[in-house]
């Protein structure tokens, strides 16, 4: 610790007059260079204090703000989920032939919703957060990734909700739930990328949002989040869906933790090789938003 | 050395017709975007000193808040370098990222990371925020219910606990109540005496002069001139009341500056007036569109920022004959004499032209007009001289 701690400030004595020979010695004498704004700027730790601290402060905000702040974070997808478990098994009817079809349906709404939540909180935050680009030191990235955290605390906290629907229903456990956050982590890897990218394009075109909110609807009817990929017949279709790595998460998610019996991904690809569109699509995802954020980050301030 | 800037140049492309959308920018696929530069900073190089206390000054678009971002890490320099001794904190603005539906705590800690402190770092100093801030009943209310004077308080509060090497700090003076500024002002002093080094980007020359150790003055993304506060302090309002300096630039300019002298007793130009000597003030007033209704008026100030005195003059409440409507290019000169009760210092005069458009529509523009100082006066009690009517009598 400095011995100049501003100490003279803490106490209640009037400011005495200091010759400048007095002046306590330099303590940071080394001149480093200002490199200016981008995406990390500013040490590594001060970039994770940053981005843990949006994201709690976030969290709390919806959680502790109201006393049934549990109850309304669930409320969004258990309301999902009941519309279209009605629609499916009454009216649709394309879940009575799959076991455990309502717990399937749920856990994908849930899993699911973390990336749509993530990605579209992300898309306005920079430049709901202009006040912040535009007048203080702030590495850039923090703000997507922030909004994306959120999203995954809300994402825990749900599923313990789910969990619990597990266990009334009779589902699992299995010893493939351990496995689980081997799916969570390709899961937050893809949504963060996504989400960085939407954020820094939404500087620049502001429809973004618009167009984002329909891209992420096709998004959940296209990703085998309400129906298993069974349903799919094999073909063009299929095969353009299997190029989509959520698909392969869904499908993976559904034989380790609904459905030991389903098929896993690389059944339902038919081998690793034909998983090789679907990683180049996820390694291109998350090169193409680095790449461009770290562009765009220098000038973020300026385009606001 | 705490600061070291060489030669940075900032252009901004400001395109005439901004395409916002994809939807835009697919309606015109083959729209080409034209740009305007606009050279913000032309090659400025200083260094500030540690333990220095800096004035950056300049008028409205001058380049002096776009140094103090590029100092800051917000916009991105297109050339040069800058270098810093130690920890930056600027304030840009007070209370950054002040989140309205967080209790103070929360906000404390948030903003202290954002000024460069430690999460741990930042809870040691809560105590010490709030007690400077002199909020600690309350601590558990959340901001939006705090009134601005004690939102500005925390916000100060932490940026003087924030205890970076090196503050940039961007016209946040002029803040809180009159024992709330006092307190500013003990801080600022208390900070320089501690070793940190400073730098202020202001149009207030009385700050510049009362704190800084040394100033620049920056015009047109150039530095004119560099040292002793008080030349630069005139060379500003020389800059800006110049004859072909044109208005200041205000939003709404519909008056300038011609010219402004103070004069003594024989009509003598003067800079500065001696003791009990007539102040007189001429300002020639060039309307820049048809004003209505003219109402000139003047605010002395003292060094310290007091407002000594005001008064205003109008033609048509006056009845003195002088035109109540300026057409656009006629110029007015209001004579002012002032009996002189003042004691000795350095004043400040500023001068602010009112225009009537439509009622209701009324525009106030203010210029720094003239500062001066009042010599050789025997001491006065006080910032005036009276003349009371006093008697006594002896009672039984």
């Amino acid at each position: 610790m400095k011995t100049t701690t501003a100490a003279g400030l803490e106490d209640a004595d009037p400011p005495r007059p200091v010759t400048r020979a007095e002046r306590p010695p330099a303590v940071a004498d080394e001149l480093r260079e200002v490199k200016g704004p981008s995406a990390f700027g500013g040490g590594r730790r001060r970039f994770f204090e940053l981005l843990l601290l949006m994201a709690m402060t976030d969290f709390r905000k919806t959680f502790f703000g109201t006393v049934l702040g549990y109850a309304w974070s669930l409320l969004r997808p258990l309301l999902t989920f009941a519309v279209l478990l009605v629609v499916f098994t009454r009216i649709v009817r394309i879940g009575s032939q799959i076991p455990n079809y309502p717990m399937f349906l749920l856990f994908n709404i849930v899993f699911f919703g973390f990336f749509q939540e993530g990605t579209t909180t992300a898309t306005t935050a920079v430049v709901a957060r202009e006040s912040i680009v535009r007048k203080t030191q702030f590495p850039r990235l923090v703000i997507p990734l922030a909004a994306v955290l959120t999203g995954l605390l809300n994402l825990g906290t749900n599923l313990v909700a789910v969990l619990a629907f597990f266990f009334f229903f009779g589902v699992g456990p299995y010893w493939t739930w351990l496995l689980f956050p081997v799916l969570l982590g390709l899961m937050l890897i893809l949504t963060a990328a996504v989400a960085t990218l939407l954020s820094a394009l939404y500087v620049r075109r502001r429809d973004v949002a618009i167009i984002w909110g329909v891209l992420s609807l096709a998004l959940f009817y296209g990703s085998a989040v309400l129906f298993p990929i069974d349903l799919v017949p094999p073909g063009l279709l299929r095969d353009v869906m299997l190029i989509n790595p959520l698909v392969l998460i869904m499908i993976q998610a559904h034989q380790w933790i609904i459905d030991p019996g389903a098929q896993s991904a690389v059944a339902v690809a038919g081998g690793w090789v034909n998983l090789i569109p679907a990683a180049l699509v996820f390694v291109g995802v998350c090169l193409w938003s680095i790449r461009f954020f770290n562009r765009e980050a220098p000038r973020v301030a300026e385009e606001l | 050395m705490a600061v070291e800037i060489r030669d940075i140049h900032k252009t901004f492309r400001i395109p005439r017709h901004r395409i916002t959308s994809f939807k835009e920018r697919a309606a015109h696929p083959f729209g080409r975007i034209e740009y305007r530069d606009l050279k913000t900073l032309r090659g400025i190089s200083l260094d500030v000193h540690k333990g220095e206390f800096f004035g950056i000054v300049g008028r409205n678009g001058s380049g002096k808040s776009t140094l103090l971002k590029i100092m800051a890490s917000i916009y991105a320099a297109d050339a040069g370098t800058i270098r810093i001794a130690g920890r930056l904190a600027p304030f840009i603005e007070l209370g950054v990222g002040f989140d309205p539906e967080l209790a103070a705590r929360d906000n404390i800690i948030l903003n202290g990371v954002m000024m460069g402190l430690g999460r741990h770092e930042a809870e040691r100093r809560f105590d010490a925020i709030m007690d400077f801030a002199e909020l600690r009943d309350f601590e558990d209310l959340k901001l939006k219910n705090y009134s601005s004077g004690m939102t500005v308080r925390l916000a100060f509060a932490v940026m003087v606990q924030a205890d970076a090497d090196v503050l940039l700090i961007d016209e946040v003076l002029a803040v809180g109540d009159a024992s709330f500024q006092q307190k500013c002002t003990d801080t600022f002093y208390a900070m320089r005496n501690a070793g940190k080094t400073i730098v202020l980007v202001t149009h207030d020359m009385g700050a510049v002069q009362r704190y800084c150790d040394r100033a620049m003055l920056i015009h047109d993304g150039v530095s004119t001139f560099m040292g002793d506060p008080e030349e630069v302090g005139r060379r500003y309002l020389q800059l800006n009341f110049s004859k072909d300096s044109g208005a200041i630039a205000a939003p709404d300019v519909h008056a300038r500056i011609v010219d402004a002298w103070l004069e003594d007793r024989g009509g003598e130009r003067q800079k500065n007036i001696g003791g009990r000597e007539p102040i007189r003030v001429k300002t020639v007033i060039e309307a820049r569109e048809r004003l209505e209704n003219v109402v000139v008026g003047y605010h002395l100030y003292d060094v310290r920022g007091i407002h000594v005195l005001g008064f205003n003059y109008s033609p048509r409440e006056t009845g003195d004959g002088a035109p109540e409507v300026l057409e656009e290019g006629q110029r007015l000169r209001v004579n002012v004499e002032l009996e002189n009760q003042l004691a000795a210092g350095h004043y400040f005069l500023k001068c602010w032209v009112s225009r009537d458009r439509q009622p209701g529509d009324l525009t106030v523009q203010v210029f720094d007009l003239l500062d001066f100082i009042v010599y050789d006066v025997e001491p006065i009690a006080g910032l005036f001289e009276v003349k009371p009517v006093m008697s006594s009598e002896a009672l039984p």
